[in-house]
């Protein structure tokens, strides 16, 4: 749900920011670094939200001024960021920070650290509300405040939002360290709402794949926040239905990969979205004519 | 002393014919879509499903079969792209990204249904494609600077490439001319991926002769850059992926130099090639122009 959000604003902006992946690698990272700490219990979450944003929408502005500064192509530079935070992480996870009493992850994250869980002996956990808290709130900074509109005007049409007085440079980086925020949180409620691990696995096995699932949540959700919560939910039964596929037939998980590739490929054929896009897109182009002249 | 270094010196010029091979051919594929006006981000995936068909029919039929069927795959892969992209007016950056993410699960399906091994398959040496004996390079980086100066003299200096390049620079234009635009686009987004899938089969049954599901490892991505840096020009795209696949080697080369090893360890020495490719895209961009109508679907008035 978070990483779509990364995606979402991205497009929202006009950039197709891939860069969630990476940008939740570093925020489960930072959860588990601020775990290897040794500090007062009550120091654990804020910290670690801190330290996992942090280092995300480090990540994210990398790109962002990449993009603003450089015209980078976003999609070059935040597949490269990926692999870099992968390694990183990777790095991390093995020789600084690994459990000494289990090599194949990394120290958990502490009790007092932890989201409770909503139902027991089920997942889900408090994470979910703030997952969904924070989706509401980046409908309310992308629809109700200024810098919100600037990025949609910038998405939609940025020669017009330049010659409406826009600084189209600062809403793409906006849009990036929005978008570091969301993925850089979902890393961070990855390890601390997800039992029974609460620490990064082998080969970053309990994070692999989550940014590119947001991918294929947000374009279903049409690329809005609100009908992103749906959508995700959506996605989260396939995967959920493919983890009792290959407990009861056998089926490899990644199967759920394809299926997603499947929708987003007809997602990209015209249609409906397309018409619905065109429609909105022709509003707000008026609109922000009206406002520059 | 000399003597040695210079035999190190050959070495990595030998290791970098290698990784710059797929870089090269998947950076003239797209090259030649690009110019035609049509993106295609779905390399990193086309090489992906490529990779893992050679090895299935290299296995079957022998290395030359392997490489033709990731051809093969690559074209029908762009025939899907360019359906989208060109006749169906969708979205082509959406399109490559689903591409890429249906080619990440296909394949490690694909790699546990056939082989019945989890993520990681080596294929049987006589399904290797064999090196060139004396040089210990492979036949397909030849092709592929074969490739990279006909493409240059097709693109720049013969009729069919002012074609492409018109449709991809002012479609309306071109075909008032009796250009069809239509299906020129089509044609080059095919070429182009199929270029992507002899690509996929190098890395899959020449070079590294395994298959994993990062078998491209964000080289298709690289391939973009390439595309940037060289300004949509196939030679200098030759320039630009040895550079790049120069720092691919560079990486996997000084990891086997036990006191840098020591410093600085071997996951952080991965990132060499990526840290590279954003340094070096930051600092050359700006002075290429792409095609005016890239992107964009053609639309009659």
């Amino acid at each position: 749900m978070l990483t779509a959000l990364t995606f979402a604003v991205g497009v929202r902006a006009g950039v197709f920011n891939i860069g969630a992946e990476g940008q939740l690698y570093l925020g489960a990272l930072g959860a588990v670094l601020v775990a290897a700490l040794p500090l007062p219990g009550f120091l654990y979450f804020p910290l670690g939200l801190l330290a996992g944003v942090g280092l995300a929408v480090a990540f994210a502005a990398i790109a962002g001024i990449l993009k603003a500064r450089r015209g980078v192509n976003e999609v070059v530079s935040t597949i490269m960021l990926n692999w870099v935070a992968f390694w990183i992480v990777e790095y991390m996870r093995t020789y600084q920070i690994a459990d000494p009493h289990d090599p194949s992850k990394t120290i958990p994250v502490p009790p007092q650290a932890r989201l409770p869980l909503l139902i027991k002996g089920t997942e889900l956990s408090a994470a979910i509300i703030v997952a969904v808290a924070f989706v509401v709130a980046v409908y309310y900074i992308l629809w109700h405040t200024v810098i919100g509109y600037e990025i949609r005007a910038t998405g939609l049409n940025p020669d017009a939002a330049r010659y409406a007085g826009i600084r189209v440079e600062r809403s793409i980086l906006a849009s990036f360290i929005v978008g570091g925020i969301a993925a850089g949180l979902a890393g961070f409620l990855e390890v601390t709402g997800r039992p029974p691990h609460y620490a990064i696995t082998t080969g970053l096995s309990n994070l692999l794949g989550l940014g590119f699932d947001g991918i294929t949540v947000s374009l279903m959700g049409l690329n809005h926040p609100l009908a992103i919560i749906p959508a995700s939910i959506f996605v989260a039964a396939l995967k959920v239905g493919a983890r009792g596929m290959q407990i009861e037939a056998g089926v490899p998980l990644e199967m759920v990969k394809a299926v997603q590739g499947v929708i987003i490929i007809s997602l990209a054929a015209p249609g409906l979205i397309r018409t619905i896009q065109a429609r909105r897109r022709a509003r707000l182009v008026k609109e922000v004519e009206t406002v520059a002249s | 002393m000399p003597v040695e270094a210079l035999l190190q010196l050959a070495e990595v010029a030998r290791l970098t014919t290698f990784s710059m091979t797929p870089l090269l051919l998947a950076a003239i594929g797209e090259i030649i879509t690009e110019l035609a006006g049509v993106v295609n981000i779905g390399l990193e995936g086309i090489m992906l499903l490529a990779g893992f068909t050679a090895v299935a029919a290299a296995e079957a039929w022998g290395p030359l079969a392997g490489l033709l069927a990731g051809v093969l795959v690559g074209a029908l892969i762009g025939l899907l792209h360019g359906w989208i992209s060109v006749y169906l007016k969708g979205d082509q950056i959406i399109s490559g990204l689903g591409i890429n993410i249906f080619a990440l699960g296909f394949v490690a399906f694909g790699i546990e249904a056939l082989w019945g091994v989890r993520g990681y398959y080596t294929p049987p040496p006589e399904a290797k494609v064999p090196r060139i004996p004396g040089l210990g390079v492979s036949p397909t980086f030849i092709a592929a600077i074969v490739i990279a100066v006909v493409s240059y003299y097709v693109l720049y200096k013969t009729g069919v490439g002012l074609k492409i390049r018109a449709v991809g620079e002012k479609p309306d234009a071109a075909e008032s001319v009796g250009v069809h635009v239509e299906r020129v686009q089509l044609a080059a987004t095919i070429v182009g991926a199929a270029l992507s899938g002899l690509a996929g089969a190098f890395l899959s049954i020449d070079w590294l002769a395994a298959i994993t599901k990062e078998l491209p490892a964000g080289r298709g991505f690289i391939a973009l850059a390439i595309v940037n840096f060289a300004n949509w020009n196939p030679v200098l795209a030759l320039a630009g992926s040895g550079l790049f696949g120069f720092f691919w080697t560079l990486g996997e080369w000084v990891k086997n130099i036990g006191t840098i090893k020591a410093i600085i360890p071997i996951p952080l020495l991965n990132t060499i090639p990526y840290i590279a490719t954003l340094i070096v895209t930051a600092g050359f961009i700006g002075k290429s122009r792409p095609p005016a109508h890239i992107g964009r679907p053609y639309r009659r008035e």
